[in-house]
């Protein structure tokens, strides 16, 4: 179908995009490469059919960049790598470790055994006789908007069926903003005479 | 064509596994950090999609039970939303990180930053 | 870049900052009728804030907000949407819709959807003061002169 041809599509330019940025040597152009493989993410979430995901992945890809950007603009180190041999050993080490990844999701996410379904076919679709067990997703897109009066039926099942996860999930964003104040916190810090550039 | 689809959404989180052990300067870590979540977001809303589904919003006119048989999965797509923003303030942290370990050691090569000792 | 940019686009972002923390602000509190949702309004609304720190400068910028209102109402929507849940003991359990349970008004109306509404409008308050307070730290960091003592606008 057209679709999925687009989402090929895009997924080979979001590859390509973080290849680049991983193996630029310039750290602005990888800057720029990594922005560009998070918009074609947000299309592709569009094409996907989950609109939710699209809005909110083009506006954090849009305050990453600001934030990426504001770090490395001032401070052009280039990425000069030099290996030792106990480098390529652990790197060759963790990519065969990647490679096994690569072929237990070749046989899981392919569809043939049944534990995750199909590409095309999620849980919800099947009936209760099957051997994969029906999900609940087909009971909360049936009944959110008689039981709960919302018409999104993603916004019912974060802020309603599973609003405890979503009280989680503030809770580690409001964690992780704290993390980054307590970086930044200047007190006690007295002895470092350390000039900054203009910019 | 579905496992090729798979198989280039776990090909990018492999990028940025590559790129997290390999490289030696902090930006890079950083970026490499964001293409495995950009990855692990995109493998989660892919196992969601139904063929020819529409978004799981319902219009104007229609019936629940039709919109049951043609949507995508949502609950997918509602673990995903808040991945997203808990990637953006991971991003903060980190730039944060970044920022403090350039301006103690002058550089983001980490190579240099052993050698040195605060 | 604590002295802001050329006089275009300070008077840009006069102009459009107001915009887009209204775009946001509509994006959250609509999320149960179409796409968005609290998360997404409240990022477009840090965006918002995030133009006016980088086109006024970090100085200029902590007149309007500084860094200490940013905490407060970060903590302040994180503890009003606790209070959601726990109200949600009224009828039941934790985090039981209980203005659903009393009524959930007609779908595809503003005021449907019960605890959905107010929810969503509490993560919009939090993960907009955060990201707003957070990038406003941020920018603080820039020039530093002499024995590093307290950062030029009172530090954090």
């Amino acid at each position: 179908m057209g679709i999925e041809y687009l989402v090929l599509l895009l997924l080979a330019v979001m590859l390509a995009a973080v290849v680049i940025a991983v193996e630029t040597r310039d750290l602005l152009s990888s800057v720029i490469a990594i922005g560009a493989a998070g918009f074609a993410l947000s299309v592709i979430f569009l094409l996907l059919g989950a609109p939710d995901l699209a809005i909110t992945q083009v506006v954090v890809e849009t305050v990453a960049l600001v934030l990426l950007i504001r770090l490395i603009v001032t401070r052009r180190d280039t990425a000069d790598e030099t290996q030792t041999p106990r480098d390529a050993l652990r790197t060759g080490l963790v990519m065969l470790a990647g490679g096994v990844l690569l072929c237990g999701a070749y046989f899981a996410l392919s569809g043939t055994d049944g534990v995750i379904p199909p590409f095309g076919e999620p849980v919800l679709g099947h009936k209760p006789d099957d051997a994969i067990p029906p999900g609940v997703s087909a009971d909360y897109l049936a009944r959110s908007a008689e039981q709960t009066g919302a018409a999104n039926a993603v916004m019912a099942v974060l802020l309603d069926y599973r609003a405890y996860d979503t009280l989680g999930e503030a809770t580690i964003i409001f964690v992780a903003i704290l993390g980054a104040y307590a970086v930044l916190r200047r007190s006690g810090r007295k002895k470092h005479g350390i000039e900054e550039a203009d910019t | 064509m579905s496992t090729a689809i798979y198989i280039l959404a776990v090909s990018v989180l492999l990028g940025g596994l590559y790129a997290i052990v390999a490289k030696k300067n902090v930006v890079k870590i950083i970026i490499g950090l964001l293409a495995i979540d950009y990855a692990a977001n995109l493998i989660l809303v892919l196992v969601g999609y139904r063929k020819n589904g529409t978004a799981p919003i319902l219009a104007e006119g229609q019936s629940p039970a039709e919109l049951a048989k043609t949507a995508v999965d949502p609950l997918p797509q509602a673990m995903v939303l808040t991945s997203i923003v808990i990637g953006l303030g991971l991003t903060a942290l980190l730039v944060a990180l970044a920022l403090r370990i350039y301006e103690r050691y002058g550089t983001f090569d980490t190579n240099r930053i052993r050698r040195l000792r605060g | 870049m604590t002295a802001g940019m050329t006089p275009i686009v300070k008077n840009t972002a006069r102009l459009v900052s107001g915009f887009i923390a209204v775009f946001g602000i509509y994006i959250a509190l609509t999320g149960h009728l179409s796409p968005g949702g609290g998360f997404a309004g409240g990022v477009i609304l840090a965006a918002a804030a995030v133009l006016v720190v980088l086109a006024f400068g970090g100085q200029a910028a902590r007149k309007i907000f500084t860094p200490a209102q940013c905490h407060l109402w970060d903590a302040a929507g994180a503890g009003l949407f606790l209070a959601v849940a726990a109200l949600g003991y009224v009828s039941g359990g934790f985090f039981v819709n209980f203005i659903g349970r009393i009524s959930t008004g007609q779908t595809f109306r503003l005021f449907s959807g019960g605890t959905i509404l107010v929810s969503n409008l509490f993560i919009l308050v939090k993960v907009s003061a955060g990201l707003a307070g957070a990038f406003l730290a941020l920018s603080a960091l820039r020039r530093m002169r002499g024995g590093g003592a307290a950062l030029e606008g009172g530090g954090i």
